[in-house]
């Protein structure tokens, strides 16, 4: 074996590392900001009734706009998961291409939620009106704060990966994005069943 | 332009004019020595940008430090005017001012003082007890530190710039509300909070990977040293913890800022969810702070009996299961809420047996001292200290947990005095104890012995006299946080002997001081040379001291518990096999950088300047993007380096070796 070979496999192997540390660590921050969405459903329970004499949180939602909202973001997991099969096999096009895609659908969802809450502001509801919409506002919100977070994050990896190809690096980038991505969705889950679901029935 | 900021914010009260002018002049003493000697370049290389777990520890430590004077300063004045401000008297200082201390005092003691000192010590500490070189991200730790460092100057800035809080430290509401609390006070309490939470969050994120993916080969988790095992337990409770106390925090402040009705008395709010929601994370809070001062111990106290630790595997167990309780007691903070008999009876037994693995853990001491060779450093005196008090504070602690009787003794001084049991005769001695401990390790030298034994009994005796009588007391009735009394109810003379109490505390703060000078001044007299000043039994010492940038030459491999002193026991080196390159951090200054912006977003929130967040939003952000994509962030330190450097040290071990 010579020298090259050797030190391509040395630096592989090194990669490798980083990218295992860095996904435990991201691991465990995502179990940290569970813990933060699980304070403001806590929240979210104990303060849904309390609309102040307004009307009770469901008869301001529109569920097939909920379903659509929700369609949007499970979808941008699947065409973020095929970015990321994409770049296993190297192939930027195809990488850059489902990356695009799932900008285009996290933005769609933040678009309808913005335009959801300013139909309640107009409407009157906004989150001064009540604790339950002061929680629902907080709730929901902050899940899109952190889609919008993952809309920037998404931008930046797309410089990155024009600028610099499918490198190891890249990949690992393109993991923990992925992995943060889901995790949203995860929580919209709830979020769809506790606050909106339930609130209709 | 300025939001709510006016020139009336500038201090009006003499004692505060007087604290900002202090502040002032030893900030630009502090400038004109550095100009001085010409010390910027050094200190911006060597420290401030430097991504060295032991650098980023010690410039915890010395942060910490200047905030223990504050908080410190503000317990002498809360005891000086408790002491005089009776009957006809009103003391010396206002109402207003007074509420401010006592907030500011809790606030600065358990964020700024107890946190500080925990992350200093495991950043000096948990890469060398792993045999790693780094934590698992270096500039992380770097951006936590100046978060924490952002949080403490938006602290003290509310000294010279508007009022602090007025509401007690954890700021319940609907007292905390804009209703009734108007100024920026509460505010500066939120962001302060806010920021060097972030930092916390982040560290404990940092550190519990660290543990979980960078030991050395062979150190498998049930050989880990117990400070390791308690830092992994504290930084687990940092990661479950921390989030709730950021979501409460940026509640509270939707309220205040936004007109939401989370804890508002109005609109539905519910102010008793706030104090469910900050116990949830306090109490956990008092255990991340503690468990690593047992870690402390756990390696004292061995090391000073020169005996292995007893009951590894229960001491273990006993963090593991401290940690599992510690999320399932926070409601005996308000036993009065009136949650039922059935609630607080759960809580009032489970908060019981917390006291059973802790118990656990002090007989699992005192038996590795048994048959020891007992050596009294100072360290020991702290630890024998710590099991007095602390065994008393956990006695009053048992007795506070029967909701009978809590609803006598709650928000009386015998809860002020039972906690401070706890967390001085706890957390403050135990961390003592492990600067004293490691400092070797860190800078060569080990620390005058005589004054710290000095310190220890003026602490210790000063304690005492100023805790008991808070005892008695609260048994008499008298509440926390009064600026006046009646003198026909004749608490005076023990209000007196608690003010001698603090002055004797004063005592021992000076003899630390004058430790560091006399032992900084003598230090080569007490060089550390075998880099194993204690004989101790973990890798920290079996590296020299002070320990070089990169911890160790070669990585060490470890084939049992006390891997250190099993390899003493045989003789044989530790590492072997060939030198390789070490690839180590370039120094960074993005994490002040964002630390400064954090400061700019805090300040620009607090009163309410649209401009300064933006700004500083922009900035951080445009910093952390441009940190994430840069990929060339390491150095390389050749084989043939290392290797110079290792031989140096190890034939200095050896001439010593031959001289003795």
């Amino acid at each position: 074996m010579n020298h090259d070979t050797m030190n391509i496999r040395e630096e592989h192997m090194e990669e490798r590392e980083r990218a295992s540390i860095a996904s435990v660590g991201f691991w465990v921050y995502i179990m940290s900001d569970c813990l933060l969405f699980g304070s403001l459903f806590a929240t979210f329970a104990v303060l849904e009734g309390n609309t102040f004499a307004g009307p009770a949180l469901g008869k301001h939602f529109s569920l097939p706009f909920v379903l659509v909202e929700t369609m949007l973001l499970l979808t941008s997991s699947v065409t973020a998961g095929f970015g990321l099969l994409a770049a296993r096999r190297g192939a930027r096009r195809h990488v850059l291409a489902w990356l695009f895609a799932t900008f285009l659908l996290g933005a769609a969802f933040v678009a309808l939620e913005i335009a959801e809450f300013r139909t309640l502001v107009l409407e009157g509801y906004g989150p001064s009106t009540s604790a339950a919409l002061s929680s629902f506002f907080t709730l929901v919100g902050t899940h899109g704060l952190h889609v919008a977070t993952g809309l920037l994050w998404m931008a930046v990896l797309m410089i990155y990966v024009v600028a610099r190809g499918i490198t190891g690096g890249a990949l690992r980038r393109l993991t923990l994005f992925t992995l943060f991505w889901h995790f949203l969705d995860i929580v919209w889950i709830f979020i769809f069943t506790i606050v909106y679901l339930f609130n209709f029935i | 332009m300025l939001g709510k900021l006016t020139i009336d914010a500038l201090p009006h009260d003499p004692i505060v004019i007087g604290a900002s002018i202090f502040m002032v002049v030893v900030g630009l003493i502090i400038v004109g020595l550095l100009y001085r000697y010409d010390k910027f370049g050094w200190l911006w290389r060597e420290w401030l940008t430097s991504l060295d777990p032991k650098r980023i520890g010690v410039m915890y430590i010395i942060v910490s430090f200047v905030m223990l004077f504050r908080g410190f300063s503000d317990a002498v004045m809360m005891r000086v005017q408790q002491a005089l401000s009776v009957g006809a008297s009103h003391g010396y200082l206002e109402p207003s001012h007074f509420q401010q201390i006592f907030t500011a005092h809790g606030t600065i003691m358990i964020f700024f003082v107890a946190m500080g000192l925990m992350w200093g010590l495991f950043n000096v500490v948990v890469p060398l007890q792993i045999g790693a070189r780094d934590v698992a991200f270096p500039f992380l730790n770097s951006l936590s530190f100046w978060l924490f460092v952002s949080g403490a100057v938006l602290m003290n800035l509310s000294l010279v710039l508007g009022d602090f809080a007025k509401t007690g430290w954890l700021a319940y509401p609907p007292l905390s509300e804009l209703a009734y609390s108007p100024d920026v006070g509460v505010d500066y309490w939120i962001w302060a909070l806010q920021i060097s939470g972030l930092g916390s969050l982040l560290s404990g994120v940092n550190f519990f990977t660290t543990i979980l993916t960078m030991r050395c080969p062979g150190m498998t988790l049930m050989r880990m040293p117990v400070f390791v095992w308690t830092t992994l337990c504290s930084t687990a409770l940092v990661i479950l913890a921390f989030p709730i106390l950021t979501a409460t925090l940026a509640m509270l402040f939707l309220d205040r800022f936004a007109d939401f009705h989370f804890f508002t008395s109005t609109m539905g709010g519910n102010p008793m969810m706030y104090v469910n929601l900050i116990w949830a994370w306090g109490h956990p809070e008092v255990y991340i702070l503690v468990l690593p001062a047992f870690g402390v111990f756990s390696e004292v106290v061995p090391a000073f009996s020169q005996k292995r630790l007893f009951g590894y595997t229960s001491m273990v167990f006993a963090t593991a299961g401290i940690t599992f309780f510690s999320f399932v007691v926070w409601l005996h903070h308000f036993f009065t809420m009136g949650a039922g008999a059935n609630v607080n009876a759960f809580f009032g037994i489970m908060t019981m047996i917390i006291a059973i693995p802790t118990g656990v853990k002090v007989f699992n001491w005192l038996f590795t001292m048994f048959r020891g060779r007992i050596i009294f450093s100072s360290m020991m005196h702290w630890f024998l200290g710590f099991v007095a008090t602390f065994t008393l504070g956990g006695v009053t602690g048992v007795l506070m947990a029967v909701p009978a009787a809590d609803f006598q003794l709650h928000n009386s001084l015998f809860l002020v005095a039972h906690f401070h049991n706890m967390i001085i005769g706890g957390v403050v001695f135990g961390y003592f104890a492990g600067m004293t401990y490691w400092f070797p390790k860190i800078f060569g030298f080990t620390l005058n012995e005589r004054l710290g034994k000095a310190a220890f009994w003026s602490w210790i005796i000063g304690f005492f006299l100023a805790f008991v009588p808070l005892y008695i007391l609260g048994f008499m009735g008298a509440t926390r946080r009064l600026d006046h009394y009646d003198a026909s109810l004749g608490w005076q003379s023990l209000f007196i002997v608690a003010a001698i109490g603090v002055a004797v505390i004063g005592l021992g703060v000076l003899f630390q001081v004058a430790q560091y000078v006399v032992s900084i001044r003598d230090r080569r007299k007490h060089r550390d040379v075998t880099g194993d000043p204690w004989n101790g039994r973990n890798l920290e010492w079996s590296t020299a001291s002070p320990a070089p940038f990169y911890n160790f030459a070669r990585i060490p491999r470890v084939y049992g518990r006390d891997a250190w002193w099993a390899d003493k026991q045989s003789e044989e080196l530790n590492a072997q096999g060939p030198y390789e390159d070490i690839e180590l951090p370039k120094n960074s200054p993005a994490g002040l950088y964002i630390g400064v912006a954090t400061l700019a977003i805090g300040f620009g929130l607090v009163w309410h300047i649209a401009a300064l967040v933006l700004i500083g939003a922009l900035v951080a952000l445009g910093l952390l993007i441009a940190r994430t994509l840069d990929d060339d962030t390491e150095r390389v330190i050749p084989a043939a380096e290392v290797e110079r450097m290792d031989r140096e040290f190890a034939k200095r071990r050896l001439d010593l070796h031959a001289a003795s």
